[in-house]
């Protein structure tokens, strides 16, 4: 079946993602990228060289086995692929929609060499949800039999969503507390569903019940219960809350009506469903202009979100060039394709105000670029006498956030870095035996992928611990 | 879950609810509060705990039903439930024994005051509680607050129980008296109350403290919706209060940003009425 030469194999094209038309997304929540069809999937895993050096394996941060899982693709098994994809990845469709295929597969890839690399990220997610959809067509895995453990795992997202997958796989008894009053994290608070859909997140939640996970929201770790009351019921914790506690401007304006943190503004929306279901009880202000100050993943976000709610002028304001944003390519493409503004070498130096206390606009000022610091990218410098005014009636500060203290104010034992991030080793143990952390909690802002891979190895850890107890 | 145990009506639109959650009702010290939500599609509304009960498994929520939202959980008849209840949230109240302390309660903040009178009362403190309402249906908790008190005094606005006229009348007499000042102040109320009280004891240099409520959404650091200004410095409420230094406190803020929604909320409040009123016909 999938007997091409290489020749052959080179001389197919990159499959393009279908997409919702800009002008029509622009005006809802619906999921942009629409995802292949049957054909081009096939099409796509055709193009993989199947190389024996596995290059694309190696810039994944979890090791999916990719030339592995294509193949089967090729060769039109799709439970074999499923198979091979679900046991490698916790969350393959959301990864498939959210992980920087760009910068980490498929910027290994040998095709990308010369040409385009294989959508690898396209086809994770076409399996997957391929394997959502045919759950009876799915080879089950046997639970072993139950160890007797219990493992609890503080937070919901997808470090201790991970976690919690492996645990239970090997036979211990997992409960995931969670703080808010629904699952998945940044992935139901934070990502839009235009980028994914909660009925993802919902389904890969619901896997994990079914396998016994046991999950309590509404349980605030350092407030409802503490770490120690844990490790008292349980044989071992994996921390993984987050790093959810917004950085301010510290601009003047910053409290006016009408400016709110991303989170805040991300939140309404996702998790209390403002302005995308008219049966929300939560409110959100909406405004003709919107400026959001940042360039990162959740600034496009929430420009997104703004022109979705109604903003005619939906503007990211960045200090640096877009060239330094850290938001993904496909971000970046698609709000301007659905005509966000781009205002770039700007700073905030103040939010203006109306008479009774509404946001006005941003005072700003503009910058250019000088030499690398050290972060590496150019460090922006203001140009004097540059400053102009930008009218808008809503801010949005999307640009970071720092380690949320609940939880480590209440467990004084545990090691903590001078930005309040929990020091964890690569197995993800903490200072405190029989407590291991990982994703945002001990990297600072990352991604998700880099949060499963913590929730990954920190259950293989806990394994090895709890047989040694 | 969280299951209704009772819901009594103390005055116009003050509900008393007890709710059952063991969790919250063991970690919980005077001062903090619970989100609650009461069902899919609500919001998130922080709700002072008046009361808890350890054994039972129980808290005692105030609620005064204002808004939409708060409607629909005092709608809520003993054997129902809530669908979420997550806490206690924010700092436990600094108690200590100052000796002589005035509590200040205006309206539905007499109901977060409760809870700081019955701790400063068991640490030793004489107390004169002061409560007060626009008319005697406003006025509530008297009963429970007599017993923890030295001395109870009510104020109404029409005169309709006690002195006519404000809290800060009775707190006024106290300061200017040396043998009745106290050494602490805990005020709670309407934010124009808190701020008159804040600046009553301001030249006296008399230690006060406030107990603010900002609109919030998570309750736990995450998005910032409840920052206050003390001090200059901005702090969110709901991990490092909601108490606060009176004298720190950036009032006129504070009132500011809790009309954000005030637009949105008439329209909702306008919808649900006529709704109500349909339902009954
Ligand atoms: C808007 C936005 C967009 C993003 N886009 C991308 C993207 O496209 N691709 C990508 O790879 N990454 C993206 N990221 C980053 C990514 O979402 C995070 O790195 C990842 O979610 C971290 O996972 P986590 O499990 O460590 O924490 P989280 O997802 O933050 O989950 C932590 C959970 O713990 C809960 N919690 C917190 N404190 C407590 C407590 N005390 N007790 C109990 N529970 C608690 C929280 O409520 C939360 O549910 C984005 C982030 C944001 C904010
Ligand atoms: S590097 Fe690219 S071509 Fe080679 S196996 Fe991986 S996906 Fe296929
Ligand atoms: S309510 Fe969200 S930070 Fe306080």
């Amino acid at each position: 079946m999938n007997k091409l030469t290489p020749k052959e194999r080179m001389a197919i094209e990159r499959v393009v993602m279908p997409e919702l038309p800009a002008d029509e997304r622009s005006r809802n929540f619906e999921e942009v990228n629409l995802g292949l069809s049957e054909n081009q999937a096939f099409e796509e895993a055709r193009r993989c060289l199947q190389c024996k050096n596995r290059a694309c394996v190696a810039g994944c941060p979890v090791g999916v086995s990719i030339p592995e899982f294509i193949d089967a693709l090729a060769s039109d098994d799709l439970p074999r692929a499923a198979n091979i994809l679900r046991g490698d990845n916790a969350l393959p469709a959301v990864c498939g929609r959210v992980c920087p295929q760009e910068t980490q597969c498929e910027a290994r890839c040998v095709r990308g060499v010369k040409g385009e690399s294989v959508a690898i990220g396209f086809l994770e997610r076409y399996v997957a949800d391929w394997a959502m959809h045919h759950p009876d067509r799915l080879l089950r895995a046997e639970l072993p039999p139950a160890t007797g453990k219990k493992v609890a795992v503080v937070g919901c997202g997808p470090a201790g969503l991970t976690a919690a997958g492996e645990l239970v796989r090997m036979g211990h008894g997992v409960t995931i507390f969670e703080a808010l009053h629904d699952t998945g994290g940044v992935l139901r608070y934070g990502i839009p569903e235009f980028r994914l859909p909660k009925e993802i997140i919902d389904q890969e939640v619901a896997q994990l019940t079914e396998l016994g996970v046991v999950i309590e929201c509404n349980v605030i770790i350092g407030k409802t219960l503490t770490v120690a009351e844990l490790r008292e019921e349980y044989d071992a914790v994996f921390v993984a809350n987050g790093a959810g506690l917004p950085i301010m401007l510290n601009i003047p304006g910053e409290n006016l009506k009408g400016v709110y943190a991303a989170n805040e503004f991300l939140t309404r929306v996702n998790l209390m469903e403002a302005g995308r279901r008219p049966e929300s009880a939560t409110p959100i202000i909406r405004s003709r202009e919107v400026a959001v100050i940042g360039g990162g993943n959740t600034a496009m976000d929430c420009v997104r979100t703004a022109r979705r709610l109604g903003a005619e002028r939906a503007m990211i304001v960045y200090r640096r060039s877009e060239a330094e944003m850290p938001a993904r390519v496909e971000e970046i493409k698609h709000a301007k394709e659905e005509g966000v503004e781009f205002v770039m070498l700007t700073a905030p130096l103040a939010v203006t105000a109306t008479e009774d206390g509404w946001v006005a606009g941003l005072r700003c000022q503009m910058m250019e670029l000088g030499p690398p610091d050290a972060s590496g990218r150019r460090k922006p410098i203001p140009i004097p006498g540059s400053e102009f005014d930008l009218p808008a009636g809503v801010v949005v500060n999307a640009v970071g956030t720092n380690a949320n203290p609940l939880l480590t104010a209440t467990a004084p034992d545990l090691t903590l870095n001078k930005w309040g991030n929990i020091v964890a080793d690569e197995n993800g143990m903490t200072s405190i035996p029989g407590v291991f952390a990982g994703g945002d909690i001990v990297r600072g802002g990352a991604t998700v992928i880099l949060a499963m891979g913590d929730g990954k190895r920190a259950a293989a850890a806990i394994q090895e611990y709890l047989k040694g107890k | 879950m969280f299951n209704v145990i009772s819901n009594e009506l103390l005055a116009e639109n003050l509900h008393k609810m007890v709710i059952s959650a063991p969790r919250v009702a063991r970690a919980r010290k005077p001062g903090q509060f619970v989100i609650v939500r009461l069902a899919p599609g609500e919001e998130r509304i922080p709700l002072t705990i008046g009361d808890a009960d350890a054994q039972a498994g129980t808290i005692t929520l105030f609620i005064q039903a204002i808004g939409a939202s708060t409607q629909k959980i005092v709608a809520t008849p003993a054997g129902g439930a809530l669908r979420d209840v997550a806490g206690p949230l924010g700092k436990e109240t600094h108690i200590a024994n100052w000796g002589r302390v005035a509590c200040v309660g205006g309206g539905v903040g007499t109901a977060v005051l409760f809870p700081l009178v019955k701790a400063l009362a068991g640490a030793g403190n004489r107390i004169t509680t002061i409560i007060g309402g626009r008319s005697s249906r406003y006025i509530i908790l008297a009963d429970e607050l007599a017993p923890l008190s030295e001395r109870l005094l009510v104020t109404t606005e029409d005169g309709t129980l006690g002195s006519t006229g404000f809290v800060t009348g009775p707190l006024q007499e106290m300061l200017a008296d040396p043998e009745r000042a106290p050494q602490a102040v805990f005020a709670v109320g309407p934010v124009p109350m808190m701020k008159a009280v804040a600046e009553l004891t301001r030249p006296h240099g008399i230690e006060t403290v406030v107990s603010l409520n900002p609109i919030m959404i998570d309750g736990t650091g995450m998005c910032g919706g409840c920052r206050v200004q003390i001090g200059g410095a901005t702090k969110f409420a709901c991990v490092d209060g909601p108490e606060f230094d009176a004298h720190l406190v950036d009032f006129d803020g504070l009132s500011d940003r809790l009309s954000s929604y005030r637009k949105e909320e008439a329209a909702r409040h306008a919808a649900t009425g006529c709704r109500l009123k349909e339902e009954r016909r």
